[in-house]
């Protein structure tokens, strides 16, 4: 499966070209945000205040890694399951969100975000958190260290690998791929 | 018999050396069970997914780094000999520490939040633990150390059924509890099934059944058969590694099982990832 290589901030014109099912490895800037920071990027929108970073174009990585150990970049970096950042990326996608990185299952909600907005969700191999943080380049808390494994980074990612799970368009590899090789017993 | 002395600053040694190697090593029998379902599995993409799990635990080992980020709340089971008498400080108190130094010293992410109704801080050291003690016959104290990651025991249930459900209904809870978890538990999975007693022992039940060997079959074989109509019913659901469609949503299905009440027929099912980390060692 040849990968489609994208690069971040992604356009609209790059999330409209990309289908359920696509292989795809992303290079450039990501951001590293799970639960507390959702919390807290959601408060800072409805205060109208800045956010650490510029959301426009932005991937977000639901992931929240374990401890770098000495000369390494980050520790094991694999994605956290997304429906837990459900309630509150719907805002996020409305205010310029164009990528999200996780795993799992997404709300109607999400994905009718996504289909007005022109965003993408894609999945990262769960568990592969040893093989994904190779992909991870750079590595910088910008906001709330406090949280630890939840603060916000700023990723630098070189051909990081993964696969659209569900596309502006409205296509769901969950859905498909579930129903092609279900059986009856 | 004299009574065995042991001094507790071994079990928090034997706690810490397991945390570390629980997470950087992943059990020979699941890392053979990836193995064959690679070679199984029906979709290509699975097929690549499984590879990459399989690459990822050889990452691991060499890198000496977390198989997976989520190092999991620590579960320790403890047997305990009677002929034993813990010296030292308090058992307890030993089995935290280990916990403490070991996701310290072994860079484990720390993922445990105390007021988890409100205030959900981080405890910052992964403890508590949670303890499972038992007092056995004998003069050695065994542990087993399991990380629990939370993304899985998310999906898992606790089904409080009727008697007149019987088999049929326990098929249909268990299948029905990871068709709706789907693609978030990281597929395949391994299942652990507990059947019978009150409902907090039930869901122990379902996490010791967890402890098995992949590929391993129940001593009887009525059970053995129960679970392998199980595993054939969740493999047919597509789900597939990661959710991604495939023939491989589980590895394997456990079951447990004790006696009930006679009105009472309660049903645990605790969800496994793939990454099944636990290790064990006798003192």
């Amino acid at each position: 499966m040849a990968a489609k290589k994208i690069t971040t901030p992604l356009t609209d014109d790059v999330v409209r070209d990309l289908r359920a099912g696509d292989a795809v490895e992303i290079s450039g800037v990501i951001y590293q945000a799970r639960d507390a920071a959702h919390k807290r990027l959601v408060a800072l929108i409805q205060a109208g205040k800045q956010l650490p970073f510029e959301l426009q174009g932005a991937v977000v990585y639901y992931m929240g890694p374990s401890p770098a150990k000495p000369g390494n970049v980050i520790g094991s970096a694999g994605p956290t399951t997304s429906g837990r950042m459900d309630a509150y990326a719907p805002l996020l996608i409305e205010h310029g969100l164009k990528g999200m990185v996780g795993k799992g299952l997404r709300t109607q909600e999400v994905k009718d975000a996504m289909h007005a907005c022109t965003a993408v969700y894609f999945a990262a191999t769960g568990g592969a958190g040893a093989l994904l943080a190779k992909s991870i380049v750079g590595n910088e808390v910008i906001a709330w260290p406090e949280l630890g494994a939840e603060a916000v980074a700023r990723l630098e990612v070189k051909d990081f690998p993964a696969i659209v799970v569900n596309d502006c368009h409205g296509g769901d590899l969950y859905e498909e791929g579930r129903k092609r090789y279900a059986k009856t017993v | 018999m004299p009574v065995r002395e042991l001094d507790v600053r071994e079990v928090t040694e034997a706690v810490k050396a397991l945390s570390i190697t629980a997470n950087y090593d992943l059990p020979a029998d699941v890392y053979d069970a990836l193995v064959k379902s690679r070679e199984a599995e029906e979709s290509p993409v699975g097929k690549e997914v499984l590879g990459q799990l399989i690459e990822n635990a050889d990452i691991a080992v060499a890198d000496r780094v977390p198989i997976c980020q989520d190092t999991g709340f620590a579960v320790i089971f403890a047997e305990v000999g009677q002929d034993v008498h813990l010296v030292g400080g308090s058992f307890e108190d030993a089995v935290h520490e280990g916990v403490r130094r070991g996701y310290a010293e072994g860079y484990l992410r720390k993922s445990v939040a105390e007021e988890p109704g409100h205030a959900r801080r981080n405890t910052k050291d992964n403890t508590p633990a949670i303890m499972h003690t038992s007092i056995v016959p004998g003069r050695k104290v065994r542990l087993t150390m399991m990380a629990k990651g939370g993304g899985a025991e998310n999906m898992s249930s606790l089904n409080m059924l009727k008697p007149s459900q019987g088999w049929a209904g326990m098929v249909d809870a268990v299948v029905d509890t990871v068709s709706r978890a789907g693609s978030n538990p990281c597929p395949p999975v391994i299942i652990g099934v507990g059947i019978g007693g009150t409902i907090d022992m039930v869901t122990v039940l379902a996490k010791k059944a967890l402890l098995r060997d992949v590929g391993s079959t129940h001593p009887d074989p009525r059970i053995a058969a129960m679970e392998d109509e199980l595993l054939e019913k969740i493999n047919a659901l597509g789900i597939g590694p990661q959710g991604l469609g495939g023939t491989t949503t589980a590895l394997d299905v456990f079951i447990e099982e004790m006696p009930s009440h006679i009105a009472s027929m309660p049903m645990a099912v605790n969800v496994q990832c793939h990454a099944q980390r636990h290790k064990t060692v006798e003192l």
